[in-house]
């Protein structure tokens, strides 16, 4: 620890403070636009200054001078800084000088007009008038993909988005070309970025150079409603604000939550809104004369009646989908058990997850925060780059640190960070597992390994044993003890977790989605598009906001809330359960979907015992507890994980493929979204668009 | 300067790669870096390309680039922050650097600017209509002695003046510029006196007793000369002098008065 006084307060901070963060700390502000806490230093704006006493006679730049770099006073007094002497107001006004020399005075048709550093900070740090009377500087506006708009004219040359990109989006491929005056911020040859986290850099941005494309000119911050919620586009449950005008989300951004998403988001989080606007249901559809035709909510339930009573009640199966709430989930369960079915699903991916097992077999218990402790990581058949972007820059962060061995089995493919190789699939997972191979030491010597299981090597026949497989390595290596769980399921939907902890899955132990979709008589879809479609033979229900694989096959369509339209619960990878709220309302005739299943029941006779989301909230808390603790995460016993690795038997031989083929369309709102598609094509075409 | 972007694509050349000599010399240039520190090579390399092809061609910058393991973005960044990379295509026989900075400019440094404009190009860094020549003003070379003056590659032409820049010009036009003597183009050495010595000029002798000033009698043994010493009475050097580290309550008497009339009061 280290004591200074500034301006004349004296405070204790850690030694790596640097003398910006340690004036915060004692309640100064400090203005800044290179500095950023996640992002290394690099000291080019100069916006910073401030006084040191006992230092040299100027201004001292604070965001890159550290407490230890400061001399005590010549009878051992704490060092003293100052942030309101006469000479850090000229030095403020002089940078803010220079910066707008060259800044266009393009506000008002500027997006980011009203939430821009340099607007703020020229207000509240600047002086009223201007002695420059040459002309400004004009810099050709540059490509760098269709997510990021750039005015290069407003650049200030504070380099964080080459910095962000290069050290949490590990592209290197911003750059800043030319120097001094000529200095121009651009991707190489105006390339397309390729990252997946490439949208941040709009937030970064401290002024109007890099904006959001498909935002561009659709409104002004000061006129959005602000609603804070949770992202459903991974199964990170990404802390989001959605900004909406009227009952248009007009655009998502990130909050922070150290223990998620830090301040980023995927650009599918951020981008995805143009998606919540087509394809939509907005009411009820019934299939007449082989044709959906539109219908009124009578029509529809009657149909469903009609269907319902002429099925065996075995023979009703109900598949939830990747996005849906507990809330959902759960009145969908009870309606079902009310039906006298046990035909339920949430895994569409055929994922060999078995709630029975505990819920330590199937959460990420190491926590997305406990990754920086880890000391070496395992990923089998997982691609966190694309099944959970935000998780892979913690990784790539962790990376980055240092001595953090990294083998993958399953696909060789791009990850932001090396690692070693070492197999396509189960022949070298057993390989491991039979204490072989030169991975298997780097596990066993560190103190708290990580083994990340992702879904694809989970999915299909032999995912149960590749399940106990992984725990039986976990095992071994040492990643399960009493202080530090290692066992990591990295999961790709929203909703799966939470329909997990409900024991949405069939009785039947062994029956999977796919057989449900084949064997139903009468088959409910809640939000249900990644399952294959193709083989179901009876009548079908599709509950949900986009018309998308499941509408098209429905005999009748009962028109749900997207996420961004309805208070729910979802509960992350880590098993962290969170609460989302509503930023609109869902379109036309569309409910929210524990409204429709509630209204489904009266109509088929099982009315379920709630009128309201809090009544309904009060009977699930009542039956599983640990959903009331919002955004916490109930301890799991590691004891499961051993228990689930004396079970480990043979594999079958295969290879791990990650489910996320086309991170940009991964589900129906993404489908749905034209920004995302452009995103996708471009993506296929290896990233090659012609330059605008 | 202004700004610098690779050369359109219809002058990019398809590919680069180093001659069998320059291929060796790059891989112990990249050795002469500390494991790890191999990126260090990337300046060098480059110039190396610009010497073997004359400028900085996009092929070579993605060729260095993927011999040192660096993304593209970033040679280009050195490529564009030096202006000493030439990006687009210059003279092949004589690319004229003229130097135009104060002493050079006070020494007739415009007339060179202007015969080059007249004579190679109206513009600087493009080249003549055969392509052999191509000229640009660049800041002092550090020859200013020898003022005013001109840097072709890797050599410079000295005490100039309009006609013996035009002559060798054409020269390099000619494609003998090796010929052409480098250095001072008037009758001197280095940066002597023109037309030989002014002083010095008896031979010296071996004894300081017979110094040619003949001052000194014949035994009598000088004192050391004093000449490259500190003068240690100068004002300035003077411990007794008072400044702030050593008169502090002076110091701080003066330091306080202030406001309006502070420095009236302090004279
Ligand atoms: S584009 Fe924005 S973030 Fe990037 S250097 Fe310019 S001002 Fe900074
Ligand atoms: S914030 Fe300190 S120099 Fe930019
Ligand atoms: S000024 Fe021309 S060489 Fe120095």
């Amino acid at each position: 620890m280290a004591k200074l006084k500034v301006d004349g307060k004296e405070i204790e901070v850690p030694d790596h403070f640097t003398l910006l963060q340690a004036c915060e700390e004692a309640g100064a502000e400090v203005p800044r636009f290179c500095f950023h806490e996640r992002l290394s230093v690099a000291g080019n704006c100069r916006m910073c200054l401030i006084e040191v006493k006992g230092g040299p006679p100027k201004p001292a730049a604070s965001c890159a001078m550290g407490v230890r770099d400061l001399r005590p006073g010549p009878n051992g007094e704490a060092p003293e800084v100052f942030t309101t002497t006469p000479m850090v107001k000229k030095a403020r006004e002089g940078v803010m000088e220079f910066l707008l020399i060259n800044h266009p005075l393009d506000c008002p048709i500027c997006d980011q007009g009203g939430e821009c550093d340099l607007q703020d900070q020229a207000m509240a740090f600047g002086v009223d008038s201007t002695r420059y009377n040459e002309n400004k500087r004009a810099v050709e506006d540059k490509y760098i993909g269709p997510l990021v708009k750039t005015v290069m004219n407003r650049c200030i040359h504070c380099t964080r988005c080459v910095r962000f990109t290069t050290e949490v989006a590990g592209i290197a491929e911003l750059g800043l070309i030319g120097r001094g005056e000529d200095a121009e911020i651009t991707t190489y040859l105006e390339q397309a970025m390729t990252s997946e986290l490439q949208g941040n850099v709009v937030d970064l941005c401290p002024v109007g150079a890099l904006t959001s494309k498909p935002y561009a000119f659709h409104a002004r911050p000061w006129e959005l409603g602000k609603t804070e919620s949770i992202d459903v586009m991974d199964a990170l449950g990404s802390a989001i604000r959605v900004d909406t005008r009227g009952r248009e989300v007009m655009r998502i951004m990130p909050r922070v939550n150290e223990e998620i998403n830090e301040e980023w988001i995927s650009d599918k989080t951020r981008f995805i809104w143009d998606g919540l606007k087509t394809q939509r249901l907005d009411r009820p559809y019934v299939k007449k004369d082989g044709r959906l035709q539109p219908a009124t909510w009578s029509e529809a339930f009657a149909a469903i009646k009609a269907a319902v009573s002429g099925a065996q009640p075995q023979r009703i199966g109900a598949i939830a989908g990747d996005l849906a709430s507990v809330e959902e989930i759960y009145a969908l369960k009870r309606l079902m058990a009310a039906l006298g079915s046990t035909d339920i699903d949430c895994r569409q991916d055929g994922a060999a997850l078995d709630p029975s097992l505990g819920r330590a077999s199937y959460l990420f218990n190491p926590t997305i925060l406990g990754i920086e402790q880890a000391d070496a990581a395992l990923i089998i058949g997982a691609n966190p780059r694309y099944e959970a972007s935000v998780l892979n820059a913690r990784l790539r962060k962790r990376f980055r640190q240092g001595n953090f061995p990294i083998g993958v089995i399953g696909e060789a493919t791009e990850l932001r960070y090396d690692y070693s190789y070492l197999g396509a699939g189960t022949d070298t997972l057993a390989d491991l597992v039979a204490g072989n191979g030169s991975f298997l030491d780097v596990l066993k010597n560190a103190k708290r390994p990580l083994v990340i299981i992702g879904q694809g090597a989970l999915a299909g026949e032999g995912g149960a044993a590749v399940l106990a497989q992984a725990a039986k390595l976990a095992a071994a290596v040492g990643a399960v003890t009493a202080e530090w769980n290692g066992f990591a399921v990295l999961h790709t939907a929203a909703s799966r977790v939470g329909a997990l902890d409900l024991g949405f899955v069939p009785a039947e132990a062994g029956r999977t989605a796919a057989d449900i979709v084949a064997s139903s008589q009468v088959l409910f879809l809640l939000g249900a598009d990644e399952v294959d479609l193709t083989r179901k033979s009876g009548f079908t229900v599709y509950i949900g906001s986009h018309g998308d694989n499941g509408a098209h096959v429905a005999d009748v369509i009962l028109p749900g809330a997207a996420y961004t339209e309805k208070s729910g619960t979802w509960v992350n990878t880590e098993g962290r359960v969170q609460m989302g709220n509503r930023a609109g309302f869902a379109p036309g005739d569309a409910r929210e979907d524990w409204a429709i299943l509630r209204a489904l029941s009266d109509v088929l006779g099982k009315r379920l015992p709630f009128d309201s989301l809090a009544e309904l909230r009060r009977k699930l808390y009542g039956d599983y507890p640990h959903f009331a603790d919002i955004d916490a995460i109930a301890a799991s016993a590691p004891g499961e994980i051993e228990a689930l690795a004396q079970k480990a038997g043979a594999m079958a031989k295969s290879a791990f493929a990650s489910p996320v083929k086309d991170f940009y369309l991964t589900n129906p709102i993404a489908r749905a979204s034209a920004v995302m598609a452009e995103c996708s094509a471009l993506a296929r075409n290896n990233f090659k668009a012609a330059a605008e | 300067m202004s700004v610098r972007r690779l050369a359109e694509e219809s002058l990019q050349p398809q590919g680069f790669s180093f001659s069998a000599d320059n291929a060796v010399w790059a891989e112990a240039t990249i050795r002469k870096y500390p494991e790890g520190r191999q990126q260090s090579a990337v300046i060098p390399l480059l110039m190396r390309a610009q010497e073997q092809d004359g400028w900085v061609t996009k092929a070579a910058i993605e060729h260095v680039a993927d011999m040192l393991g660096m993304p593209y973005i970033r040679v280009l960044e050195v490529a564009t922050f030096y202006t000493q990379f030439q990006l687009k295509p210059i003279g092949t026989r004589a690319h004229v650097q003229v130097c135009g900075t104060t002493p050079c400019m006070l020494r007739g440094s415009e007339a060179l600017i202007d015969l080059c404009r007249h004579r190679i190009h109206h513009d600087p860094l493009t080249p003549n209509a055969a392509g052999t020549l191509s000229w640009e003003e660049v800041e002092c070379q550090g020859a200013c002695v020898n003022a005013p003056m001109v840097m072709i590659f890797k050599d410079s032409y000295e005490d100039l003046t309009v006609e013996a820049l035009e002559e060798i010009i054409d020269r390099f036009e000619a494609g003998e510029g090796a010929s052409v003597k480098p250095g001072p183009q008037i009758e001197r050495i280095y940066s002597a006196p023109e037309g030989g010595l002014t002083t010095l000029t008896e031979a010296p002798t071996s004894s300081a007793g017979s110094s040619a000033q003949g001052s000194a009698q014949p035994g009598v043994s000088l004192p050391p000369a004093n000449a490259g010493r500190a003068n240690a009475d100068a004002e300035e050097t003077d411990p007794k002098l008072k400044t702030p580290a050593t008169d502090k309550q002076g110091a701080k008497a003066s330091a306080d008065v202030s406001g309006e009339n502070a420095d009236k009061a302090k004279e």
